[in-house]
């Protein structure tokens, strides 16, 4: 049964510290939904394996749904959201994501963004195999994940200045 | 620039924006003032009675307002989920329709039936007391695949289909394919299973209902693929509510497949349940539920057989089908195996003789509906994996025998009701052979040979129906339902364009195809018109997205709508500019009178039509504002090329597609990158189909083993190849567009391709979907089924 009692947590959202009391069982990604209203971030299987509601955690993916709020507690979370420019505009990456036609019903698109933004961070000019690789984690049943691939290429050709 | 601006330009999607940086508004993302939540008390078994149900400890658990179960549904005498396909059998009997209440009314029949509603101020508040409710349950058994439930004997899930049988349907001249059958040269004869698959949408099914007392509306969120027949089965068919007062909005959706085109029991009860708490109520499916209550695809069991003359000619096909419905029948579930499918098996070929007989079968398992293709996937797979197997018997190239059977003249008159208006079937073969390079193929193999590896090359040529059309032949076929589409153009005072359409897009970039049309039509920027879809409250009328036919059905409305606007821009241009209607002619957004340099571009136009000043009120009304409706006089005929070249690891069974080459003739393109990446898709469904995915129910428990991401295999970017594609182009001859939908060719073509190389690179005969890494290592290891 349930266990009413609440948890202060302090947890640094995309540059701004958020402060909330909430119930231990309450999971990160119900915590941005829907207590913070961030509805980027999708919940998607609720099992850690479809990597819809993937959001970086001190820079690194992680699977929201699988992790308590209170586990984020003094710690940096970046979401979807916090990966456009600071006026709302798309970043390079998601620019490529357009450019390529990498994201359709768009659902499992904030997830695989931020598993290719960290991709990027460790390994600028990665390979196919090394893409398709880190992309594995994260299910999208409607591209196929070609046009994904390509993306992460041609946002990967940008950050190194080689033409795609 | 006129027609040529936009059409066959890859314009970056208008709506790629919101998704890529999370504003996105998908149903769960609407949360409503007052709002409460719901959880579904579900069977754990796959066939029970419902003895007792008591609520009285789950009523006092923290949060909750309200608890309903079926006894309440029918004593409000809310209806049952109706079919929307009335199949007649063999002896001119209408199919079995049981009883498919929303609630269970005494009775489970699978794994994940509704049983009881909790509502309550938090969804974790109703999850909670929804444990709390108590069932009494008598387990009864169960019968999950449809070959069990076809014995004597077997386990009855309706008394009103003894037998388990919803009905026997046949097509074909029956008498014609007995007596070429008797008398060919050869007949390749095959028994296989087409493996039951869950869709999967990333997004899970969601509901947000709310009832206004004020004026006795009703608004409904919703994941779904039609909104408008959403509103109409639930208001006609189920509560009995007047269709004005309930709007129906499917806001962003994450993807479908089909499993979204239905009407589901969780949207019924909702919407009726936020009438009795008068408060907005919110659903959104946990994955475990969508595996166990979401339409699940296929699951047929087939035998087939292609009488071929000494020269690879095909003479006749027998087909023999068992076709779950799964324990009720969904929204379209008995046209799928039937309609959408017999009348698919000529394929690409002049097969002069076909006879299929179809067995709907009723079992304990989620009910059975479309799935992206729909009854085509499962015909392309009877047709390509007997013509590859005949093709090996009479040891003639797999390409050559199909080229010997191609339909080279059309308008072609199928023996299995459909006409195809056009195609070039020698072409996309041809050009898919030069792309996989099939002549170094014997090389490739050669040397996957030497490391150890098996290679082998599969074909697949299908024929896709799109664009279900038209009503008076679905009518007449027991359709309940029109298949038309409807769309308006509403031209601003500015000249800028809003167009309201009856399709939805969840994924497929109508916003911006549709929006290449209209702009190249009018002549106008793409950026000047915007695209409105999902809302009966803001759309007049619509069918949905299904079949592939949004752009083919809906994109032509929309022209019609379009050939309004510019024939009433003409009449204002030639008052304005004091010539006859008749001479005047509009191109590239601009009025001029025939011959002269006298002329007014459509901006101006629009603005006459709003500020009527100077305006012809005694023959034209003001405004600028056009609808039409369209019901297409045949369904489109989209087919392709398909090859598949696979290497296998003999010692692990890892099968591992290391080319995949589909050319498909989709008619004229709008946006190549869009139809691209709906390829894309679907060739990776396909390989789901062939390679990964099985959803499997326990034969004793009636339980769904495959009720995770864990269990279920969904194909992952590692799985999966870089694909080459192409288009060959014979335009649509029935409609303007030219146009015939591409958005289930993928999955229809990729399967027997599939299976075909397969059974290839391990010269063996059959293998069964999903060809498992276990399943291929046991055929690589013993010759003994070849």
């Amino acid at each position: 049964m349930s266990d009413d009692r609440v948890y202060p947590v302090s947890i640094e959202v995309n540059g701004t510290l958020r402060e909330a009391q909430v119930p231990a069982r309450l999971t990160l990604v119900d915590f941005l939904r829907d207590t913070l209203r961030l509805t980027g971030t999708h919940a998607g299987c609720e099992h850690g394996i479809c990597g819809a509601c993937s959001v970086l955690l001190d820079g690194e993916p992680v699977r929201s749904c699988i992790m308590y709020a209170v586990q984020a507690d003094g710690r940096k979370v970046t979401t979807i959201e916090g990966l456009a420019q600071p006026d709302g505009r798309p970043g390079a990456l998601q620019d490529a994501f357009c450019e390529a036609h990498a994201t359709q019903c768009g659902y499992c698109t904030p997830g695989m963004v931020i598993a290719a933004h960290a991709l990027l961070e460790t390994n600028p000019a990665p390979a196919e195999q090394e893409i398709r690789e880190a992309i594995g984690g994260n299910l999208c049943r409607c591209t196929g994940y070609q046009q994904i691939v390509d993306a992460i290429k041609l946002a990967a050709g940008k950050n190194t200045g080689n033409a795609a | 620039m006129g027609d040529m601006n936009s059409i066959g330009v890859s314009v970056k999607r208008k709506e790629d924006y919101r998704f890529l940086t999370g504003a996105g508004t998908y149903t769960d993302d609407v949360t409503l003032p007052h709002q409460s939540y719901a959880a579904f008390v579900r069977s754990p078994h796959a066939h029970a009675k419902v003895k007792s149900i008591r609520k009285d400890k789950a009523l006092k658990a923290p949060g909750v307002v309200a608890i309903f179960t079926g006894e309440d549904l029918a004593a409000a005498k809310v209806g049952g989920l109706p079919c929307g396909w009335l199949i007649t059998d063999v002896n001119a009997q209408p199919m079995k329709e049981p009883a498919h209440p929303c609630m269970a009314q005494g009775k489970v029949c699978h794994i994940g039936d509704q049983v009881a509603v909790v509502i309550a101020e938090t969804y974790d508040q109703a999850r909670d007391a929804a444990e709390l409710v108590e069932v009494d349950y008598e387990v009864l058994p169960a019968v999950v695949d449809v070959v069990s439930a076809l014995k004597q004997g077997a386990p009855v899930i309706h008394d009103a289909a003894p037998g388990n049988s919803c009905y026997v349907w046949a097509l074909g001249d029956k008498g014609a394919v007995d007596k070429a059958m008797a008398a060919a040269a050869h007949v390749t004869k095959l028994e296989f299973v087409n493996n039951r698959l869950i869709p999967n949408a990333i997004e899970p099914r969601a509901v947000n209902a709310s009832y206004a007392r004020h004026d006795e509306s009703y608004t409904l969120y919703v994941a779904n693929q039609n909104p408008h027949v959403e509103r109409l089965l639930m208001t006609a068919f189920v509560l009995g509510l007047p269709e004005q007062k309930v709007r129906v909005i499917a806001p962003d959706v994450g993807g479908g497949f089909g499993s979204k085109i239905f009407l589901y029991a969780e949207d019924v009860v909702l919407t009726w349940a936020s009438k009795q708490v008068n408060r907005p109520i919110k659903w959104t499916a946990e994955r475990s539920e969508s595996f166990m209550s979401d339409a699940h695809g296929r699951d047929h069991v087939t035998t087939a057989e292609l009488a071929l003359d000494k020269d690879g000619k095909f003479l006749a096909m027998r087909v023999r089908t068992a076709a779950a419905m799964g324990a009720y029948l969904s929204t379209f579930a008995s046209s799928v195996p039937t309609i959408l499918y017999a009348t698919l098996l000529a394929g690409q070929y002049t097969t002069p003789a076909i006879y299929a007989e179809v067995t709907g079968v009723f079992t304990n398992t989620v009910p059975v509906d479309a799935y992206r293709g729909a009854g085509r996937p499962e015909a392309t797979y009877v047709v390509e994996r007997l013509v590859e197997t005949a093709a090996r018997e009479m040891k003639l190239d797999p390409a050559e025998i199909r080229r010997r059977n191609f339909i080279k003249t059309f308008p072609y008159q199928t023996p299995v009701a459909l006409q195809y208006d056009i195609g070039d079937y020698e072409a996309t073969l041809a050009e898919a052979m030069k792309i996989a390079d099939v002549a170094g193929f014997p090389a490739r193999r050669a040397e996957a040979a030497k490391r150890g590896k098996k290679r082998g090359l599969g074909y697949s040529c299908y024929i896709e129906a799109c664009g279900l059309a038209p009503s008076s032949i679905a009518g007449a076929l027991g359709a309940r339902a029109g298949l038309f589409e409807s769309g308006e153009v509403r031209v601003h005072p500015t000249g800028k364009v809003t167009v309201f359409t009856g399709s939805h897009s969840h994924g497929q970039g109508h916003e911006t195809t549709f929006a290449q049309v209209v702009a190249s039509r009018l002549g106008i920027p793409v950026d000047d018109v915007d695209v409105v879809h999902g809302d009966t409250g803001r759309i007049a009328f619509g069918m949905g997205t299904y079949g592939s036919r949004s752009l083919a059905v809906g994109g032509t409305a929309i022209v019609k709508a379009l050939d309004k606007v510019v024939n009433k821009g003409k009449k204002i241009a030639a008052h304005l500019l004091e010539a006859s209607d008749t001479d005047i002619e509009f191109k590239d957004g601009v009025f001029t009178v025939a011959g002269t340099d006298k002329a007014v571009p459509f901006g101006a136009v629009a603005l006459t039509a709003y500020v009527p000043h100077n305006y012809p009120h005694d023959k034209l009304e003001p405004g600028l504002n056009e609808q039409a409706f369209y019901d297409p006089t045949n369904f489109t005929f989209p087919a392709g090329s398909h090859i598949c070249e696979v290497e296998i690891d003999p010692d692990t069974g890892i099968t591992k597609v290391v080319n995949f080459t589909a050319v498909d003739d989709f008619g004229n393109i709008v946006n190549p990158m869009i139809v691209e990446g709906q390829v894309h898709g679907g060739l990776t469904q396909g390989i789901g189909q062939a390679l990964t995915e099985g959803c499997v129910y326990d034969k004793e428990s009636g339980q769904l083993m495959t009720g995770s991401y864990l269990d279920y295999c969904m194909p992952r970017a590692d799985d999966v190849p870089s694909y080459k594609v192409g288009t060959k182009v014979t335009a649509c001859t029935h409609n303007p567009l030219g146009v015939k939908g591409c958005g289930e060719a993928g999955a229809i073509g990729s399967p027997p391709a599939l299976i075909n190389a397969i059974t290839d690179a391990l010269g063996i005969r059959e293998i069964e979907m999903p060809a498992t890494p276990e399943r291929v290592w046991r055929a690589a290891n013993s010759n003994k089924k070849a």
